[in-house]
């Protein structure tokens, strides 16, 4: 495999992990929790390095994952001594542990191979030569072996426990009536986002992790209803905003990493935008079009009230009707074009006069 | 600290630069924070802050300078698109509140340290000015810093208290701002412009990481020291401007320790310190209260045995009872300790052997508590 390939399959490895888990931390309107656990591994993985004094050894992913799990337990708390809301304790929890870790990666600058760029990017750019070479065969990078072990990870222990966390998810109170214990299906999830985390904070760094784990659940959640399809579809966007950002960072010579997140954004602003039924462009067509459906109404409901009356010759008048409806000229214009175009209504001089069509439509929006 | 060393401070302009400017920042960003809790957008500073680096790096590519004023302004701006696309896209979609945070934080940011290895990139400029936006700088303060970041803190905090009053209500209850006939909208986005500015005073001497701590830490520590507003945003500021300057001049002192981390390790100190120890809130003061009731049961439950066994005898003092009777009477707890407590108030009274009789004083507090339960459960059942 080209080096190309290989840090392709490395991000879109991760960034399907990252996008199922955060499917339920979107869901659970946590999405901020990933931010929090993101940031406060790095103690983790500084400590576990200053004890173990070795980059690959696996104490450090154990370590970092303690270090998301401790970030979860200590916000939870916190919030339960009632002195700070949720919002609160997260913003003080998670600084503090990064505040920590930082300070000790910069005093112990020099002995490590570890430095804010690294915390803040990752280094997918230089993945593929770190080899995972057993026994002197190699079998591709070790980077891709995490990532493709996460996801693993993540879609074994989602899947086994998919049916409990859907319920808890959408109705806590149902679940823990049925018996399933929501602090643990609550702490399970949140050691699965913490070890994910690790495992991905080492190749894209900390701000994709964070992206990949809301941008592409977010946009999924704006494209379906159903749970599984939301899954599938994050994924596919995370995957997709992995290999693009790629293209991109390669095109521009930019930070990877970066060019991933602005991606991502992208990838949600269409969903927001374009989603057939949620997106703010159909929401505005359904609005214009409603606004027409009425105007129509309201303009058969006039002329059937007026047409044999004493005043059609004022009330149906075409450059007059605008000032009996209140409506803009150019609204009028458009709303008679439209009613004829459909048959409502047709011209006679200076007059509009009601089709048999038109003649229903009042008579149908009056009774209804 | 001796006198040497204060005066040795004073007359270093270094350390006194950079106390200066970070107790500014701190002071600024206390007072604004004071308000986002109160509105539940503790984590808003977080979006804010990370994106003002995409406005940072673009006006650095665009023109070149290295102006704290011409950066901070171009933070300003992104960091306020920032904010407003997190309320565009909670109003506008399904999207959740913390979904949208975490998106615009990651992606502006993200946007940002493209641009900046993007400059890294040419040959012509170094990055070297702007790494410190990162995780802040504060032994590189100038003076000209400090009076941008005073002059941006200082102007948000005027404003804020020239609307005080619009403010506390749209904090408090928007609904009825807005039946009042307040611009609720315009106020709204006016106090999150407040809030840009306070977060890109900091910036410099904070950084992006970690400037969003300075609005949380100092306004969580304020609130558990009063219930009211302006007692809090003072003390807020306070707090603040103690962590900063604690936290700038740690940094400046010692050796490769930067300032973000080392500001915000001083605000949860101070934070930590609060929740512990304030005298109403505080988690000493909750223990100490549940202390005391808990043993205010246990010797009342014991006072209220001995009376009731009393009340069984004709001459209620001359009949002392023994303690395995008034054990077994017992909910729980060492009945000998509480008779001992009940003794030293000179309720009980020790009748020889492992027999305890109730007093005069007993029967008195015996009778006022049993009143008191009486009343208490009438003005229950009365409404």
């Amino acid at each position: 495999m080209s080096p190309q390939v290989e840090i392709q399959l490395i991000a879109a490895a991760t960034a399907v992990a990252c996008s199922l888990v955060g499917a339920f931390l979107v869901l659970r309107r946590m999405a901020m929790m990933s931010d929090a656990i993101s940031h406060s591994i790095l103690l983790g993985i500084v400590v576990a390095f200053l004890a173990v004094g070795d980059l690959a050894s696996p104490w450090l992913v154990l370590g970092a994952a303690a270090t998301g799990v401790l970030t979860v337990a200590l916000v939870e708390a916190l919030h339960r001594t009632r002195l700070v809301k949720e919002d609160a304790a997260i913003g003080l929890v998670f600084p503090a542990l990064f505040s920590l870790g930082v300070i000790l990666l910069a005093r112990q600058a020099g002995s490590v191979h570890l430095d804010t760029d690294v915390v803040l990017l990752g280094e997918l750019a230089f993945a593929p030569f770190d080899r995972f070479a057993p026994g002197g065969t190699d079998l591709g990078p070790r980077a891709l072996w995490l990532a493709g072990g996460v996801l693993l990870l993540d879609a074994v222990a989602l899947g086994l426990f998919f049916k409990e966390l859907k319920l808890a998810t959408f109705d806590a109170g149902l679940a823990a009536t049925l018996g399933f214990s929501p602090a643990l299906l609550h702490y399970g999830l949140m050691s699965l986002v913490s070890v994910t985390a690790v495992a991905s904070f080492d190749a894209v760094g900390l701000v994709l992790v964070v992206a990949l784990m809301v941008g592409p659940p977010a946009a999924a959640h704006l494209l379906t209803d159903r749970l599984p399809r939301m899954m599938g579809l994050a994924a596919l966007m995370g995957a997709a905003s992995a290999v693009g950002g790629y293209w991109f960072a390669r095109w521009l010579d930019v930070s990877i990493a970066g060019a991933m997140a602005a991606t991502v954004g992208a990838v949600f602003l269409s969903a927001l935008l374009l989603a057939p039924q949620r997106g703010l462009v159909a929401a505005a067509r359904r609005r214009a079009s409603q606004r027409l459906e009425f105007a129509l109404a309201m303009l058969a409901i006039h002329l059937a009230q007026h047409e044999s009356g004493p005043d059609a010759e004022d009330e149906c008048r075409a450059d007059r009707i605008h000032l009996h409806l209140h409506w803009e000229p150019g609204f009028a214009e458009r709303v008679l074009r439209a009613a004829e175009q459909r048959r409502l209504v047709r011209h006679e001089a200076a007059l509009v006069r009601l089709e048999e069509a038109g003649r229903v439509l009042a008579r149908g929006a009056l009774t209804r | 600290m001796t006198w040497g060393t204060v005066a040795a401070f004073w007359s270093d302009y270094t350390l006194r630069t950079v106390a200066a400017g970070a107790a500014v920042i701190g002071a600024t960003a206390g007072v604004l924070g004071v308000f986002a809790q109160l509105r539940r957008q503790s984590l808003l500073g977080d979006a804010v802050s990370h994106a003002a680096l995409p406005g940072i790096a673009l006006v650095f590519l665009l023109t070149g300078s290295k102006a704290p004023a011409a950066l901070v302004a171009g933070a300003a701006v992104t960091g306020w698109l920032g904010a407003l696309c997190v309320t565009g896209i909670v109003r506008s979609s399904r999207t959740s509140a913390d979904s949208a945070l975490g998106l615009v934080l990651s992606v502006f940011f993200g946007t940002g340290l493209m641009l900046l290895t993007w400059i890294q990139r040419r040959p012509d400029a170094s990055q070297a000015g702007l790494d410190r936006f990162l995780f802040g700088q504060a032994a590189t303060l100038l003076t000209a810093d400090v009076v941008t970041m005073a002059a941006l803190g200082g102007g948000a905090v005027l404003v804020l208290v020239l609307f005080w009053k619009e403010f506390k209500l749209l904090s408090f209850d928007p609904g009825y701002a807005a039946l009042l006939g307040l611009p609720v909208r315009r106020l709204d986005i006016l106090l999150t412009g407040l809030l840009v500015m306070a977060v890109v005073a900091g910036l410099q001497a904070v950084g992006v990481v970690l400037m969003s701590a300075m609005l949380v830490a100092p306004a969580a520590a304020a609130r558990q020291w009063t219930d009211r507003l302006a007692p809090m945003a003072v003390l807020a500021a306070a707090f603040g401007a103690a962590a900063g300057v604690a936290g700038a001049v740690a940094s400046s002192l010692a050796a490769r320790t930067p300032t973000g981390p080392a500001v915000v390790l001083a605000a949860t100190v101070i934070v930590l310190f609060s929740l512990v120890f304030s005298p109403r809130r505080g988690l000493l003061a909750g223990a100490w209260r549940r202390w005391r009731r808990r043993r205010d049961l246990r010797l009342h439950g014991v006072l209220l045995d001995l009376f009731a066994l009393a009340g069984q005898h004709g001459d209620p003092t001359a009949a002392p009872h023994a303690v395995a009777v008034l054990r077994a009477m017992a909910a729980g707890g060492s009945v000998r300790r509480s008779l001992r407590e009940l003794t030293d108030r000179g309720w009980a009274a020790h009748a020889g052997g492992d027999l305890w009789t109730i007093t005069a004083a007993g029967r008195g507090e015996a009778e006022r508590f049993l009143a008191d339960r009486a009343a208490d459960g009438q003005r229950e059942a009365a409404p």
